[in-house]
């Protein structure tokens, strides 16, 4: 029993986000008469959503170390465009040599944004606003000011978007082995917990002999190689590279990160969470025009819906402090 | 009957208890009209939290404060203010991005009719209070741009501003040079001319001789005694001091002292510490006094290569180290408890048992991969090593006291394979039970071989557990007393190797 009690506490962030997609589920599939939730549209909900929850791991990586990286969506573009262009050149190249080169570029990209804030000690904030400016420049140049479309691109590659293992979309079989490595990388290896430590105090970190500007540049480097891939995910699903490609998608991945429980303060945030709010984004993007709402409204009733949630959350997060202290019985 | 309004201010019985701690214990002061009044006593005698008593800051469990005979009670640092109370605090409280003019202004802005603020008669306002100060700083430019003592003048300025009467200054000459004491104490004595009544808090007997006329003494949070200063000695002084008995038992064990282990030469950081060089030896415990500021604790986040010094060698076993990060110290074998426990040595939402291991992750990782059983089990070990039986190794770190959470930090270091540990002031704020548990284990970690450096404020704590003793004053080392020196040492000693006579 205590120990079903203690589980539940642990994860009572977890269950807060389930209790309110089950909730919005519910109602969803009362008012669009039934088309919520089949086979057919849940498998579709999670493929989209899918690109969106590899990038918030990534991302999750850096707001645990206290950090944020703005720069997600140009890397993301850029490392896209990249592949595609050699691509373009040469459709018989493998699939995998299109997404090594975009995460190629999301590598380098991620480790100019790691040594600006760990060496040059620039807020991240502050630094990635202005990588983020760059990476999407060299994305215009890079692309020239051309699309870069599906025939371009040939069929064997957007297969890879479109294409099923055992009926599942491989874009959801991507998404859940990125999970796993994640979630087994953050819990059960030295390097994760180096991460978690970084990100509660760096100072302590560095006192008990944790070199902290290598976490630092690890964890951007890990984003960046993480969005060179869901790029490629994201123009393949589309089928088109150009310019704007994912622009203002890193505000979606960072609230995707809040939604499932990360801090922006940093030092906590568990994988299972952040799988979890990307989900539950995915759930108000599709659920939306299933009812019939307003596309104006969308914007808003999303905004709204994350803002509950983390009001919830940090109400509860209180709540848990408030025990703990109450424990102490001072 | 003596006249109720000869005191300005006048403090009774004030006790004011911090978890754990008697931060002040029944203490009294009086003030009068128009004098300075000079507070002593050794670090952690409570002044601090005396003036803060004064000013709001801290509301005392116990005592009465009245001014001019009559009772009043600050619930808020604003209440003191309107009393016409202002401190100066050690640490400056100033907006470094902010002009003079509104650093001294802040939180009573002068307005216009039209309820703005009104720029121009505050900087011409500015201007006038720091000429009458004979000073020619402009109040225009950022506070980051003064200088120590020009800021200091622009607090008084601000206290001014602020129609105080009574002026508190908290250690003022600390960071000064000589000619800036000069100049601070003109503006102390026109303060006192033109009225004002001031608390001069200073380590320094000459700050005292110069401006004072009387002078109190705090010692372990309680109240000494209050003289004049005609009349009065250093030697006097000192003893009303550190005039306590050494009442403790320390469970120092008798150990043979063993080879030279550790040896520092000429460590050198510019505007810290200069030519800092001594030895420690197997089963050694050396314990480095000075009073605040000396840099002590900048000398040893020197040698762990937290805060690099610029100069200097640092050898273990015969062995000059390249420290260029903490982990490199620790890999060579030198451990290190902070003395800001809970920034430095804690993550303070963790469990202990992650705590405890954090330094020595490698241990328990077999590629990368962390077996926690082992974790677990080696963390446990560690902590009922260090008497914390009762504790789980999931029990959060922030839920513990001071204590405690001190013997989780020296399991942590004894995670590591150590030679030497450097201990900073690892009883400060930790209660008598735990203290006593925390000698005990530095004795134990000397029996077995460890060199020890214990950096330590606490005159009685030296002198019951060091086997030498450094004394380091603004910067160097004043003196190292060792052997038979050790034997007969006396606070007074110490003290004087370690103030500005």
């Amino acid at each position: 029993m205590n120990k079903v009690k203690k589980m539940f506490s642990a994860n009572i962030r977890e269950l807060s986000l389930v209790i309110v997609m089950i909730a919005i589920a519910v109602f969803v599939q009362y008012r669009s008469g039934g088309n919520f939730l089949t086979v057919e549209n849940i498998s579709d909900m999670l493929a989209e959503t899918a690109v969106l929850a590899i990038c918030a791991v990534g991302m999750m990586f850096v707001i645990v170390t206290g950090g944020i990286d703005l720069s997600i969506g140009a890397i993301m573009a850029l490392g896209a465009m990249a592949g595609c262009t050699v691509l373009k050149n040469n459709q018989s190249m493998p699939i995998i040599a299109v997404i090594g080169i975009a995460m190629a570029v999301g590598f380098v990209c991620g480790i100019f944004n790691g040594v600006l804030v760990s060496k040059l000690k620039i807020l991240p904030i502050i630094a990635t606003l202005g990588t983020m400016n760059i990476y999407r420049g060299i994305t215009y140049l890079v692309a020239n000011g051309s699309w870069i479309k599906q025939q371009e691109m040939g069929a064997k590659f957007l297969s890879l978007a479109t294409g099923k293992v055992l009926g599942i979309n491989n874009l959801i079989i991507i998404a859940v082995i990125v999970y796993i490595i994640a979630g087994f990388f953050m819990t059960k290896t030295r390097t994760g917990r180096k991460i978690y430590a970084v990100g509660n105090s760096e100072e302590s970190a560095r006192v008990s002999g944790i070199k902290t500007d290598n976490t630092l540049i690890m964890v951007y480097t890990l984003l960046g190689v993480i969005a060179g891939l869901a790029g490629t995910l994201y123009v393949c699903k589309y089928g088109v590279a150009q310019g704007e490609t994912c622009t203002g998608y890193e505000m979606n991945v960072i609230a995707a990160c809040v939604l499932g429980g990360v801090s922006i303060n940093g030092g906590t945030g568990r994988v299972p969470g952040v799988l979890l709010g990307a989900i539950l984004l995915g759930i108000l993007n599709n659920a939306m025009p299933l009812i019939h709402v307003s596309s104006f409204w969308q914007e808003a009733i999303r905004g709204l819906i994350i803002l509950l949630s983390i009001i919830a959350n940090s109400l509860i997060q209180r709540n848990v402090e408030m025990k703990a202290l109450r424990r102490r019985n001072i | 009957m003596r006249n109720v309004s000869d005191y300005i201010l006048e403090l009774k019985g004030i006790t004011k208890i911090f978890p754990g701690v008697k931060a002040l214990d029944n203490v009294h002061f009086q003030l009068k009209q128009g004098e300075i009044h000079a507070l002593m006593g050794e670090n952690g005698a409570g002044k601090s939290t005396f003036i803060k008593v004064i000013t709001g800051v801290h509301r005392p469990e116990a005592g009465e404060i009245f001014l001019n005979g009559e009772k009043v009670e600050f619930k808020t640092p604003k209440d003191a203010q309107n009393h016409s109370i202002a401190a100066i605090y050690q640490h400056g409280t100033t907006y470094q991005f902010l002009s003079v003019t509104e650093n001294i202004f802040i939180g009573h802005e002068k307005m216009t009719k039209f309820n703005t603020i009104d720029w121009k008669q505050m900087h011409k306002d500015a201007a006038e209070l720091l000429k009458r100060l004979g000073s020619d700083i402009d109040p225009h430019t950022n506070m980051g741009n003064l200088t120590v003592a020009e800021q200091q003048i622009v607090e008084i300025a601000k206290a001014i501003s602020t129609n105080a009467k009574i002026i508190i200054m908290d250690e003022p000459t600390a960071a000064l040079s000589k000619r800036e004491c000069e100049e601070l104490y003109r503006i102390t004595e026109q303060l006192r001319d033109e009225g004002c009544s001031i608390i001069f808090i200073s380590h320094r007997f000459e700050d005292m001789y110069r401006l004072a006329s009387r002078v109190t003494v705090f010692r372990d949070s309680q109240y000494i005694g209050t003289w004049d200063v005609d009349g009065i000695s250093n030697d006097v002084l000192i003893s009303k001091m550190v005039g306590r008995e050494i009442s403790q038992i320390y469970p120092k064990q008798q150990v043979k002292r063993g080879k030279e282990i550790f040896k520092v030469e000429g460590l050198s950081k510019t505007g810290y510490y200069k030519d800092v060089s001594f030895s420690v030896h197997e089963g050694e415990i050396l314990a480095m006094t000075g009073l605040v500021g000396a840099g002590r604790t900048e000398v040893c986040q020197g040698i762990m290569g937290i805060e690099r010094p610029d100069s200097g060698k640092v050898i273990l076993n015969g062995a000059a180290l390249q420290i260029h990060h903490p982990s490199d110290a620790m890999k060579a074998g030198i451990g290190y408890l902070p003395e800001d426990r809970q920034k430095q040595g804690l993550i303070l939402d963790w469990g202990l048992g992650q705590n405890v291991t954090l330094s020595t992750l490698e241990k328990f990782t077999h590629g990368s991969i962390i077996n926690r059983r082992e974790e677990r089990q080696r963390s446990k070990v560690l902590l009922e090593k260090v008497k914390t039986k009762a504790l789980s190794v999931y029990d959060k770190a922030s839920s513990l006291s001071g204590g405690n959470q001190q013997k989780v930090i020296v399991a942590k270091v004894l995670s590591s394979d150590i030679k030497v540990v450097i201990l900073d002031e690892p009883t400060k704020g930790v209660d008598v039970g735990a203290k006593a548990q925390i000698y005990e284990i530095m004795s134990e970690l000397a029996a077995q071989g460890y060199g020890v450096i214990m950096i330590s404020s606490e005159m009685p704590e030296v002198i019951g557990m060091a086997d030498t003793i450094l004394v380091m004053k603004e910067g160097r080392v004043s003196r190292i007393f060792e052997g038979d020196e050790v034997k007969g040492i006396t606070q007074e000693k110490i003290l004087e190797a370690a103030m500005d006579m």
